[in-house]
């Protein structure tokens, strides 16, 4: 398997959020608007990368009976270290995610990869793999952003589009929404998908 | 025996990593953070209070209140006169949860700012009480002359279409706001304690 398909598969054959299900909860929690999916997004794709790359590391330095709770300490230390970055550097950012940060740790995305591709794989398709895995996540979770945001708002990215007049469908940023939204794009997708096959 | 020293040993090598290099990330990040909040807190005194000539977030004193609680009081003050005060206010009847706000009064008891600090209201609905329209109609509002409840009640104050707990909610704060500062922080204006 060479490493540029390593990174693309997370994009769309097996994007976390369109294909695998996987992390469902921050998906559906803070996709109220596209600047919180992106947020979320990028966040998620930093502690993926470095926890990849540490575990492809210590792959073999990792003893099998500990890896789950070795692969949460590397996976939480990351997490703590996002949260604290942003709180100094990009406050309103941070405040808007507030509660999901430390969530990122049980995000079943991170130790997934983690069980499933770096602990098996050498650095360099590790770290492809979680920069593709984490990039399929954020492009997931910006475009039900955006879906929602412009459906329940009547503005993307916090610019509003529709004018006075537009009565937005609120639902959809509200958490029933949440589901509405994600099962209309799986549909999407899926429906593009069974026509490439064809 | 072996085998196990080795779960042991390498799984505290790795913690003891973590540990230290989260505490240096701690040790870099605790300015700035610290900075932030200081300047949420500065743009939120700004909003609330008339125009200042001191440094009401660090100019604070802490008044005892009658239900035994103290309160935080930031003192706003011009040519070295005191000219309003703002204080912390929480609502605990929210729709999602607390309702934290910061509100100014001036020397005469009129409300010179409410501001949200912290909410969990249903957003483009009860989180619209963060829109500047609901916000600035208690500009100018005291405590004897306005009726303090929502229109929906009988009261003065506007509630926002199709939410009117979340309103209620702020009002309910505004309101016992506006008696703290009567019934507590006024006596110590008067006194003179404040105005050092």
């Amino acid at each position: 398997m060479s490493i540029s398909k390593e990174f693309v598969k997370g994009l769309w054959r097996d994007n976390p959020t369109f294909r695998l299900v996987l992390g469902m909860c921050p998906t559906l929690a803070v996709t109220t608007s596209a600047t919180n999916g992106i947020g979320m997004g990028l966040a998620t794709t930093f502690v993926l990368v470095c926890s990849n790359l540490v575990i492809a590391a210590l792959r073999r330095v990792i003893p099998d009976k500990v890896r789950i709770p070795a692969f949460i300490v590397i996976i939480a230390s990351f997490v703590t270290l996002v949260d604290l970055i942003m709180a100094g550097y990009f406050f309103s950012l941070h405040k808007a995610l507030g509660l999901y940060i430390p969530l990122i740790t049980v995000n079943c995305i991170i130790l997934g990869r983690a069980e499933a591709f770096a602990s098996k794989n050498p650095l360099l398709p590790s770290i492809a793999d979680g920069l593709g895995m984490g990039i399929g996540f954020t492009l997931a979770l910006t475009t039900l952003g955006m879906v929602r945001e412009l459906i329940g708002r009547g503005s993307l990215f916090g610019i509003s589009l529709f004018g006075q007049h537009y009565i937005p469908l609120l639902i959809f940023v509200l958490p029933p929404g949440a589901y509405l939204a994600l099962g209309l794009l799986l549909a999407a997708m899926n429906r593009i998908s069974l026509r490439e096959k064809t | 025996m072996k085998g196990t020293s080795r779960l042991v040993i390498t799984l505290t090598i790795i913690c003891a990593v973590a540990a230290v290099l989260l505490s240096y990330v701690h040790t870099i990040t605790l300015k700035p953070i610290a900075a932030q909040k200081r300047l949420e807190k500065i743009r939120a005194l700004k909003k609330v209070l008339p125009t200042y000539d001191n440094h009401p977030e660090q100019n604070t004193v802490k008044i005892p209140l009658e239900n035994g609680k103290s309160i935080e009081v930031n003192l706003a003050k011009k040519d070295g006169e005191l000219i309003a005060v703002a204080f912390r206010v929480v609502s605990h009847k929210g729709y999602g949860g607390n309702i934290e706000l910061l509100m100014g009064v001036d020397m005469r008891g009129k409300i010179t700012g409410v501001e949200i600090l912290e909410m969990h209201e249903t957003p483009g609905l009860g989180a619209r009480i963060l829109e500047d329209a609901f916000k600035q109609q208690f500009k100018g509002k005291d405590l004897l002359k306005t009726k303090w409840a929502v229109k929906k009640d009988g009261g003065d104050i506007d509630q926002i279409t199709g939410a009117t707990i979340s309103p209620r909610a702020v009002t309910e704060a505004v309101h016992r706001g506006l008696e703290i500062f009567t019934k507590d922080i006024a006596r110590k204006i008067k006194s003179g304690e404040l105005s050092s």
